[in-house]
């Protein structure tokens, strides 16, 4: 079965980009857009790795990331959070919050789809 | 210019006369080594000196006097105040040996406050303004999104024609993004800092900007062209105001109690039966007088007029001083609240009489909230003390030692200080 990767993303383009290179390396990616339904798509789709964008409507990549962690279920996935922001004080609070890795947009797709092997345990 | 130097024009005048240096001396009551450091411009002449000179030379104080040398002076003496390395005892000779110098470093200073003055204004508004994150986000997605594109492309040998199709669509419709966010950022950028109706600036921001091009001067100018139109309707307001307070405080009645009581607001309310805010504005927008800043806030503490004056920095976006006296106003309605301020370089280079005054305000009377508005009057030391005050006016509130403030925490160096709220840029 190939891993399951949830991509929270509202910029429906980069979520195309990544999409097509991680289904390329073997991936079944789920995409959404809006972080207020991150909880229930998690719950859903059961993923190996989240990929998640730091600003989202509905809910912050922040707030999901801290409901993910203080979920028993979804305490030790890993999760990749992609920013445009790219302030230092936003990567100290998504390491704070237990990110995996904090990657700034705009992000090297070859860096983007190693991080997601490392963090799939296949890098 | 400190070019025109008092020493050696006694000098010349002295030699001119054919008189020697310690009869000169003998006459004015100064001792003949002290006239040598004079003559030869080690030491500044005090007017009293100058004038038993002048008389021992037979010839006006006046023509030997530099006003304009003792000027730069004071200046001189507040950076050396600021800069612990400077020779504060040997400010005079700098000055009166080294005029080019003199000139240069003060210039220097000029230039050093404009500059902390922009880089308050654009870090003020970067740091607050809501539209410049949200274009930096817009602009570095669409750079994201054409920067993973453009690799697929580039990279993806075998990439099926109806996926090439959709990431150029993809990549034209980024590209589009990007421009658009590009432009904004060149037309915010290409402001400098300044405020211009452009889409983003808020409406008291045009309104400052419109009365600024106007000195201020706005009872009669009707021009509201390039304004939105929330900042004409605030325009008119304002206008509106100012026209009030002239009529509370007709020329003849404020410039004599103007004369009488200074800068103090609260005395020139009060002598001419006037409401004090009129005399806040009145002080501030007077083109005639010496030049006064002015801010006032509502019960928020939002500042929602900023008349800025040179070396003191008001934020664009709230976020002020708290130790600003403003503030202890509104917690203190109807009472003058004033104190000395330090600004600027390690809190010594600018220094500033402040009076605030909060007044409480019920529109819509027992039935509704009550509103208060604070102003603050800034007004440059050198001319901020009022004139003396008839036995019969107490001034409101003893001067202070100046305390060191600033314009916003980001952009002040005063250190230590028990107000900041983070660390300044500057420091």
């Amino acid at each position: 079965m190939p891993p399951q990767i949830l991509l929270i993303e509202d910029e429906p383009n980069i979520a195309e980009a990544i999409r097509f290179l991680l289904t390329r390396d073997g991936c079944d990616v789920a995409v959404i857009t809006n972080g207020a339904e991150a909880m229930g798509a998690l719950s859903k789709t059961a993923p190996d790795l989240v990929i998640l964008d730091l600003m989202l409507p509905g809910l912050s990549g922040l707030q999901i990331l801290s409901d993910m962690r203080a979920s028993p279920d979804f305490a030790a996935l890993p999760v990749l959070m992609l920013s445009a922001k790219g302030q230092e004080r936003d990567k100290e609070a998504a390491l704070a919050a237990g990110v995996s890795v904090f990657m700034t947009k705009p992000f090297d797709n070859k860096d983007m789809r190693e991080a997601v092997q490392r963090l799939l345990g296949g890098g | 210019m400190v070019a025109a130097l008092s020493g050696s024009k006694l000098r010349a005048r002295r030699m001119a006369l054919g008189l020697r240096q310690g009869d000169v001396a003998r006459a004015a009551g100064v001792s003949a080594s002290y006239l040598n450091l004079i003559e030869h411009n080690r030491r500044r002449v005090p007017d009293d000196v100058l004038a038993r000179l002048a008389q021992a030379l037979g010839q006006p104080a006046d023509s030997f006097a530099d006003g304009a040398g003792a000027a730069h002076h004071d200046d001189l003496r507040s950076i050396a105040l600021a800069w612990p390395r400077a020779e504060l005892t040997r400010v005079d000779e700098f000055a009166l040996r080294f005029p080019g110098w003199a000139d240069t470093v003060l210039a220097m200073h000029q230039r050093t406050l404009a500059l902390e003055a922009a880089i308050a204004a654009v870090n003020d508004r970067m740091s607050h303004d809501p539209h410049l994150p949200a274009t930096l986000h817009e602009v570095l997605s669409a750079v994201a999104s054409v920067r993973s594109t453009s690799a697929i492309l580039a990279e993806t040998e075998d990439l099926e024609p109806e996926w090439q199709a959709r990431f150029l669509r993809n990549l034209e419709q980024d590209s589009a993004r990007l421009a658009k966010g590009a432009d904004a950022l060149v037309r915010y950028l290409d402001s400098g800092g300044q405020v211009e109706a452009q889409g983003t600036a808020a409406p008291q921001e045009e309104v400052e900007a419109w009365a600024a091009r106007l000195e201020w001067q706005i009872a009669d100018d009707s021009n509201f062209a390039g304004l939105s139109g929330p900042a004409r309707d605030m325009a008119r307001d304002l206008q509106a105001q100012v026209r009030a307070d002239l009529a509370a405080l007709p020329d003849a009645s404020y410039r004599a109690a103007r004369a009488l009581y200074g800068a103090d607001p609260v005395a020139i309310a009060a002598a001419c039966h006037a409401p004090p805010f009129a005399a806040f504005r009145r002080i501030a927008f007077d083109k005639l007088g010496p030049p006064a800043g002015l801010v006032a806030c509502d019960a928020s503490g939002t500042l929602v007029l900023r008349r800025p004056v040179l070396g003191f920095s008001l934020p664009r976006f709230g976020a002020a001083c708290p130790l600003w006296p403003l503030f202890t106003a509104l917690a203190r309605p109807l009472q003058p609240i004033t104190a000395q301020a330090a600004v600027g370089q390690r809190g010594a280079a600018a220094q500033f009489t402040l009076r605030a005054f909060c007044a409480p305000s019920h529109p819509m009377g027992f039935a509704g909230p009550e509103l208060r508005t604070a102003m603050m009057l800034i007004v440059p030391q050198d001319q901020g003390q009022s004139a003396p005050m008839p036995p019969s006016a107490p001034p409101s509130q003893p001067l202070n030692a100046p305390m060191a403030m600033g314009s916003s925490c980001r952009v002040c160096d005063v250190a230590p200080c028990a107000a900041r709220r983070e660390a300044s840029i500057l420091a």
